[in-house]
């Protein structure tokens, strides 16, 4: 970097901003500080309480309004003569497409979420735009740097995957927490208050069939139930009758520890309303938004494990509280994190069912966090992220290549460094999104449809948003406004039809041209059939290959693990569920570089100096010595020393 | 705030944050008094971030007025002259301040903080100088180290696209979880003035440069009077010779500190705002780190030089010191 960065680097940029949150606070008051002129940025997100702690441009006032827009209007404020153009809106609209995304000179991402970073790549890719990706989790964080053709575009290196369960765990055999909560809020809830038509695995027992009229007996409460008789009927069909059922099946339980069943009259023999008198009585107000069964039972502390006989009067009030008060959202509700009264059921259903198990309860303040995937998140890191973001923005505008970092904010220092900074990698050859590497697909083409195919791997492995499927010159499938009722009608049918069923069969050796317009992005698939999938290593029926796949990764800290969604089909698929700044790999030790993968400064035909370099650090170890030899920065050829010798040596 | 437990608006509020650190952390967070003196760009960063966070209360000295440099760089103090006109710098930032946070008290305390008695510091758990002479933060550092009760006691500093942070947390004790048994840490901070008289040749053979590039700066202002940041490319030829001096004394090599690096801290004497959200991000992590008791403190000096990208931690501590 030279200093001052030369003003007409900054002067004449016009930059992106994908994000008004945590980092896009930071990041907006940043750039404006530092000169930025022409700022636009895109959020779809409206102002919630719980951004105020770090959000800094929002008030309290401001809660319900768009993000981007109230963003600018803060920033204004204090640089009034800056442009800031503010879309409120998801960046995967068509919109936004690369003739758009081709009038920037950098985009910088402040995103909360894989699925939108992906296709943020791509479009840059396709714009040929420079993308410097950051995010952050509590106290760590990175910024990267990605320039098409010069370095790993933001997919080349595998991201953790959301974590998926196999069905089998949620609905009968579970072991951790999550899995309990994952069954309170994608099973229980959902079948009790939620859509009515949507399939549930609640009564699904793993090679037994379920009697369905008796399952819809169990869950639809009758007319003029009393409310309590309800709940414990409930209570005791889930908690207590499924698990001695579960419990007959000996082979299930053979390597493993049996459940207890748990029956309400057992926990809570006495009848709670002759406790709290009637139901009006019990909430202060007829708010829907201030109904409360802890506030009902005077429980106070969300970070206090509550005994099994609590959660179950928190279970049961809460039911009732849900007919009683809001019985008319009953049937359309879906669990949101910010409904009080959700995470109060869901916590309660999951302490339960934890119980009953033996696995650890956990209190309302963590159960929240865990359904609600809610990620961690301070001001101080946000901002000193956005400060690195700035920084290579600047070197990005420069076109200052040799001096593109990867930035890691560490927790704890890593050879003194508390910020750590690291050279880009050139581009993975068998990267698919941004090398075309051929992939190839094992699947059931006489059992899986043309639908499930577009779910799991088009749309959540490969992250299409508006994808086109076609086999050889047939079009199987395509998304779009403009289709003809004609084509829409036979698409619809095709979904639904198996592979090799298709007008077009597919079936072993066929390959499939799988194509995104928009992110301009074309895959080749490679179809294998095979007969017999694992259900607990392969949930999805199918397996993709032929580029590195993310890897699953189980984080220690359960608040980190994403959940799925609950009806049969898509239980095992995770998610992408929305989560404040994700964290991407964090390299513990950077002295593990893929043996494969050069850093730039080691492409002998960038610069002169090249060769002797490379020759000198032929290995990965000595490449590792780089950080402790020299005085100098090690990553730079030239480092921090005298300018007039790093000019010499290019 | 009243009683022990945590307001509901609180624990609305701080739900992202007390994910990281605890409900504990948060309380005494909300018990904490810091000192501001020198409402630079990076110290308003530093003050965003610990009034979000929910300290106690957060008192601001600085009686300068506004100048186009402090506009530059601050974030907190609003462009219209005519709302700023007769106004100090802390005076802007403080009614800045209380917007981000009703619960946390901010004011102004007006004067010379070098003329403070130990008592005033006395009320305070930290306190933050920047942009002071060696001799104030000398002072004010010894001021602290006097009181009974611990004082923290932090220095800031950033020129060009370089920052520095030095930390005094005198003995302190914490302890860590790990696994399933707490551990107990006790740390022992040399003041600055021990700090920075530890002899260059007794430090680490590969340090941060820019330690001695600021006390080279250090002592060219302090030996010409000048306020803190009042050089220009003239003073140059008078920072090498400097440089040299002290070279000598200390019988260190001169190539350690090269002329480009003394040439930007001469000349570049405006903040540059990416390198104030770093150092203050850090310098607010690192505040609450010392008030909650929770997390490694970083000992003693901590680097960063856009440059590079590098932020480095060094133990700057004189052996032969008396303790």
């Amino acid at each position: 970097m030279d200093s001052p960065p030369p003003l007409s680097a900054i002067k004449d940029a016009k930059v992106l901003m994908v994000g008004a949150g945590g980092i896009g606070c930071e990041l907006l008051k940043t750039l404006a500080l530092s000169g930025f002129p022409d700022i636009h940025i895109i959020d779809m997100d409206t102002i919630e309480v719980s951004n105020l702690n770090r959000q800094f441009l929002f008030r309290q006032k401001h809660v319900g309004q768009s993000k981007a827009k109230v963003a600018r209007e803060a920033v204004l404020r204090f640089r009034p003569n800056i442009s800031i153009t503010p879309y409120h809106a998801n960046v995967k609209d068509p919109d936004f497409n690369v003739d758009f995304f081709k009038q920037f000179s950098v985009v910088l991402n402040g995103l909360d979420n894989l699925d939108a970073r992906r296709h943020v790549n791509r479009l840059c890719l396709a714009a040929d735009v420079p993308l410097v990706e950051s995010g952050t989790t509590g106290f760590l964080g990175q910024v990267t740097v990605h320039l098409k053709g010069k370095t790993e575009c933001y997919e080349c290196q595998p991201k953790p995957a959301p974590k998926s369960y196999p069905v089998c765990t949620i609905t009968s055999t579970p072991s951790k927490f999550v899995h309990c909560i994952v069954w309170a809020k994608d099973l229980l809830f959902a079948k009790l208050f939620g859509d009515k038509a949507q399939d549930n695995d609640l009564n699904v027992r793993s090679g037994n069939a379920s009697t369905s009229d008796h399952t819809e007996d169990v869950f639809e409460r009758r007319k003029d139930e009393d409310i309590e008789e309800y709940g414990r009927r409930i209570y005791d069909h889930v908690f207590g009758y499924n698990i001695e059922v579960a419990l007959a099946n000996e082979e299930t339980w053979k390597n493993r520890s049996k459940p207890r069943p748990i029956y309400s009259k057992d926990v809570l023999p006495e009848r709670l309303i002759k406790q709290n008198g009637n139901m009006d009585s019990a909430s202060a107000t007829d708010n829907p938004s201030s109904v409360s069964a802890m506030a009902s039972l005077g429980m106070k502390n969300p970070q206090e494990i509550w005994s099994l006989m609590e959660n179950s009067k928190i279970f049961l009030e809460a039911l009732k509280l849900f007919f009683g008060k809001r019985g008319k959202e009953v049937g359309n509700l879906s669990f949101d994190k910010d409904d009080q009264l959700a995470v109060e059921f869901v916590t309660s259903a999951a302490n339960i069912r934890a119980s009953s198990f033996g696995i650890s309860l956990h209190s309302l303040f963590e159960s929240k966090g865990i359904a609600g995937n809610i990620v961690h998140a301070v001001a101080t890191t946000n901002a000193i992220i956005a400060g690195l973001i700035v920084i290579e923005a600047i070197k990005v505008l420069q076109k200052d290549a040799r001096s593109y970092r990867m930035t890691y904010c560490l927790e704890h220092p890593s050879k003194k460094m508390l910020l750590m900074p690291v050279e880009p990698y050139e581009p993975n050859k068998s990267c698919y999104v941004c090398s075309e590497t051929p992939l190839s697909l094992e699947i059931n083409t006489h059992r899986s449809t043309l639908r499930e195919f577009v779910d799991k791997i088009v749309k959540a492995k490969l992250g299409m948003n508006l994808p086109l499927i076609m086999h050889g010159s047939a079009l199987l499938y395509e998304v779009g406004d403009d289709l003809e009722e004609d084509m829409v009608t036979n698409y619809a049918a095709n979904l639904e039809k198996v592979l090799s069923e298709l007008p077009s069969p597919v079936t072993s050796g066929t390959l499939l041209t799988v194509e995104d317009l928009q992110q301009e992005l074309t895959c080749n698939i490679s179809i294998k059939h095979r007969e017999e999938f694992d259900e607990e290593k392969e949930p999805d029926g199918m397996v993709l290959s032929g580029w590195t796949p993310a890897p699953a990764v189980e984080k220690k800290d359960e608040n980190h693990v994403d959940n799925g969604v609950g009806t049969s089909k898509n239980i095992t698929n995770a998610e992408q569920v929305e989560t404040n700044e994700d964290l991407e790999i964090v390299p513990a030790d950077i002295e593990t570089p893929a043996e494969k993968k050069r850093k730039l400064s080691e492409i002998s035909n960038n610069d002169g100096l090249g060769t002797s370099r490379v020759a000198a650090k032929a290995n990965n170890h000595s490449k590792v010595q780089d950080l402790d030899d020299d005085d100098d920065v090690v990553f730079i050829s030239g480092g921090d020393s005298d300018p007039s010798k790093k000019r010499k040596l290019h | 705030m009243d009683g022990e437990e945590l307001t509901q608006q609180e624990t609305e509020l701080y739900d992202r944050q007390i994910r990281v650190w605890g409900v504990d952390a948060q309380r005494r967070l909300s018990k904490a008094n810091v000192l501001v003196c020198g409402m630079t760009g990076t110290v308003a960063e530093f003050c965003k971030n610990i009034v979000l966070a929910g300290v106690g209360s957060v008192t601001l000295v600085d009686d300068g007025v506004v100048t186009e440099a402090a506009l530059s760089a601050n974030f907190l103090i609003p462009p219209d002259e005519s709302v700023s006109k007769g106004r100090t710098l802390a005076e802007l930032c403080c009614d800045s301040l209380l917007e981000f946070n009703s619960m946390v008290r901010v004011s102004v305390e007006k004067g010379d903080i070098s003329s403070f008695g130990e008592d005033f510091f006395s009320k305070f758990d930290v306190v933050v100088i920047s942009s002071s002479s060696l001799a104030t933060k000398k002072l004010i550092n010894e001021k602290c180290r006097r009181l009974l009760r611990r004082v923290a006691f932090y220095t800031v500093d950033c020129r060009d696209s370089c920052g520095e942070i030095f930390v005094d947390l005198q003995n302190y004790k914490y302890t860590k979880k790990k696994v399933d048994e707490a551990v107990e840490f006790e740390l022992k901070y040399p003041s600055f003035e021990e700090a920075i008289t530890t002899p260059w040749k007794r430090l680490p053979r590969r340090m941060a440069r820019l330690y001695f590039a600021m006390r080279v700066i250090e002592k060219f202002e302090e030996a010409e009077g000048r306020k803190p940041g009042e050089t220009s490319i003239l003073d140059f030829p008078g920072v090498m010779k400097k440089r040299q001096e002290l070279c000598e004394e200390e019988s260190f090599n001169e190539s350690q500190i090269p002329d480009y690096l003394l040439e930007r801290l001469v000349v570049g004497t405006r903040e540059f705002p990416p390198v104030c959200a770093v150092i203050g991000g850090i310098l607010g992590q690192e505040v609450i780190k010392a008030i909650s008791g929770k997390g490694d403190p970083l000992k003693n000096f901590f680097f960063f030089d856009a440059f590079d990208g590098k932020g480095i931690i060094e133990d700057i501590s004189n052996p032969d010191a008396a303790s």
